[in-house]
């Protein structure tokens, strides 16, 4: 599986992909995948449910042999074994790994015992990521008495206790409040200020945008990998309009629109719609009727319309 | 298939946790034919008030009615035609998408053809064809979200209840999902949902906003937004954020 290349490896790639596979039965979740994430990125993996991103994460947290391919994470490859690439990465999974029963005391301490860290380590690891987290809750507090954001950030913290040069967060903000959701990305923020790499998976656009790089997966494949920016330039050549009816539109009428030829896209947002034309030409023609129902302002376009019109085309 | 309107009138609802309370005071009255969106921060009782709703807690003060066709009903004579989808699911790990579809046809009794062609209508629109065979413990979180979804629609309900139906879903299936509730919403029924979302807020009919139990807004997205002086839900919240 791997061709040994440890000499080509520069230690400014934390991750390193290359046609990764990976099969259950005859159902490829992961098919001929290569990427690589340089350190002390922030690495956005998204994609429809379903797509591979748990699987792919799996196989880089050492949970999971591919079928084929060669993956190499923070320096260490599979044939060094897999605990060698278990010390050098935290993973916090979709459903929370914590213990609700037990104090959060209790959790972090069976967390330090799993990763074998002396007593000495394990405070003062404990006590720099209670900073790093702003953490004042009696340590006594059993998990299940905590906010889904508090225990979130407990998890994360648990992730981080044997200081791990890659940490992987699947969905770690499903479910909690945009407030509780913002403090999380500022964490992610100081981690990666701290040259750590973090590769996160998320279904919130907004959050997504805060990436360094973004990977866009369907069905196993990677569809589209760059910048935020890069991407919208690249699948959105022709500006964005944001359209606000002046009245309000009945279903066939938007049904109408959205299929009208003059449009390469045109989607709900809330009350609006957001729209690209295929060319100038075209849409200075139909202009003034549009005009009339709606008022029309150039935005920029959102990643939510980046993923909508990479994965959607792909399906047609 | 149209069914007669039902109408949820809920008057002066308190719901007291020990000394906090969860919900405080709310009068609000649910009307058929429109999403209604519940918004608020976490804590806000959103929650409190579903679960208020489908009399699975007794609320501490105040009452939650029933009507249709103007005749007030008991809950026992609705309950067949409320669906309601939790936060947090419970389905059985160890059964296919396929059997958990079985298995609730014969749980409500829905004839062969009539469950066929919702079978295939839900199976498109969640796009979850080709994971039939896929036990629920294996699905990812936004999988599991609409399996849950699809379990809530085989029957056709009158009134649905959907406790942030699309946390964890990704944009495109979202957008399905909401396309589903809106065609759903022709045949009449009333559906309440709680999102986080405010773009998904925005699209309800009529939008309530609870705070600290309190409901502090109530209205239609457009006239809520002008009264409120904002452009969209986001600022909307931002804007109370700051003022609090």
């Amino acid at each position: 599986m791997n061709f040994s290349s440890s000499e080509t490896h520069d230690h400014e790639t934390a991750v390193e992909v290359r046609n990764l596979s990976v099969r259950f039965g005859d159902f490829y979740a992961v098919n001929r995948v290569s990427f690589s994430v340089r350190r002390g990125e922030t690495f956005g993996f998204l994609g429809a449910n379903g797509a591979g991103k748990t699987t792919t994460i799996r196989v880089l947290c050492g949970l999971l042999r591919p079928a084929e391919g060669y993956v190499r994470v923070a320096g260490v490859s599979f044939d060094q074994g897999e605990q060698a690439v278990k010390s050098k990465v935290g993973y916090m999974s979709q459903k929370f790994t914590l213990y609700d029963d037990l104090t959060i005391e209790e959790n972090l301490s069976f967390t330090a015992s799993l990763r074998k860290l002396d007593t000495a380590t394990y405070m003062r690891r404990r006590q720099e990521l209670f900073d790093f987290i702003a953490f004042d809750r009696p340590l006594n507090t059993i998990v299940r008495d905590l906010s889904g954001g508090t225990k979130q950030q407990v998890s994360l913290a648990a992730s981080l206790l044997h200081d791990p040069e890659v940490v992987f967060l699947d969905e770690p903000t499903a479910g909690v409040t945009p407030a509780s959701r913002s403090r999380f990305w500022s964490l992610i923020r100081k981690l990666a200020e701290n040259n750590k790499t973090v590769f996160v998976t998320t279904h919130y656009m907004d959050e997504a945008e805060q990436c360094d790089r973004i990977a866009l997966m369907r069905e196993g494949k990677i569809l589209a990998l760059d910048t935020p920016d890069g991407l919208k330039r690249s699948i959105f050549p022709m500006p964005m309009l944001e359209f606000d009816p002046k009245e309000p539109l009945s279903f066939a009428e938007i049904s109408e629109m959205a299929t009208h030829e003059v449009f390469m896209f045109f989607e709900p947002y809330g009350l609006r719609f957001h729209a690209s034309f295929r060319s100038e030409d075209g849409w200075e023609k139909v202009r003034p009727f549009f005009e009339e129902k709606f008022t029309i302002r150039q935005i920029k376009p959102s990643l939510e319309d980046v993923f909508i019109q990479t994965v959607e085309s792909e399906v047609a | 298939m149209s069914q007669m309107p039902v109408t949820i009138s809920i008057h002066g609802i308190r719901k007291i946790f020990g000394t906090n309370p969860a919900l405080d005071g709310v009068t609000l009255e649910l009307s058929s034919g429109f999403m209604h969106g519940v918004i608020g921060p976490e804590g806000a009782g959103k929650t409190t008030l579903l679960r208020i709703i489908l009399g699975l807690m007794k609320p501490t003060e105040g009452t939650v009615e029933f009507q249709r066709g103007g005749e007030r009903l008991d809950f026992e004579a609705i309950r067949p035609s409320v669906a309601y989808m939790p936060q947090t699911q419970s389905l059985y790990p160890d059964l296919s998408i396929s059997e958990h579809l079985d298995f609730f046809k014969e749980l409500y009794g829905i004839p062969d053809d009539l469950f066929q062609e919702k079978r295939e209508e839900l199976l498109q629109i969640t796009r979850l064809g080709e994971f039939v065979q896929r036990p629920a413990g294996q699905l990812s979180g936004g999988m599991y979200k609409k399996l849950g979804l699809m379990c809530a629609l085989l029957r056709s309900p009158a009134v649905m209840l959907l406790d942030e139906p699309t946390t964890g879903v990704d944009p495109i299936s979202r957008r399905e999902l909401w396309a589903l509730l809106y065609r759903l919403l022709d045949q009449k029924i009333l559906i309440l949902v709680t999102t986080a979302y405010m773009d998904e807020a925005e699209r309800c009919g009529r939008v309530h906003l609870l705070e600290q139990g309190k409901l502090v807004a109530t209205g239609e997205p457009r006239e809520l937004l002008a009264r409120e002086e904002v452009r969209s839900f986001d600022e909307l919240f931002l804007k109370r954020n700051a003022r609090s």
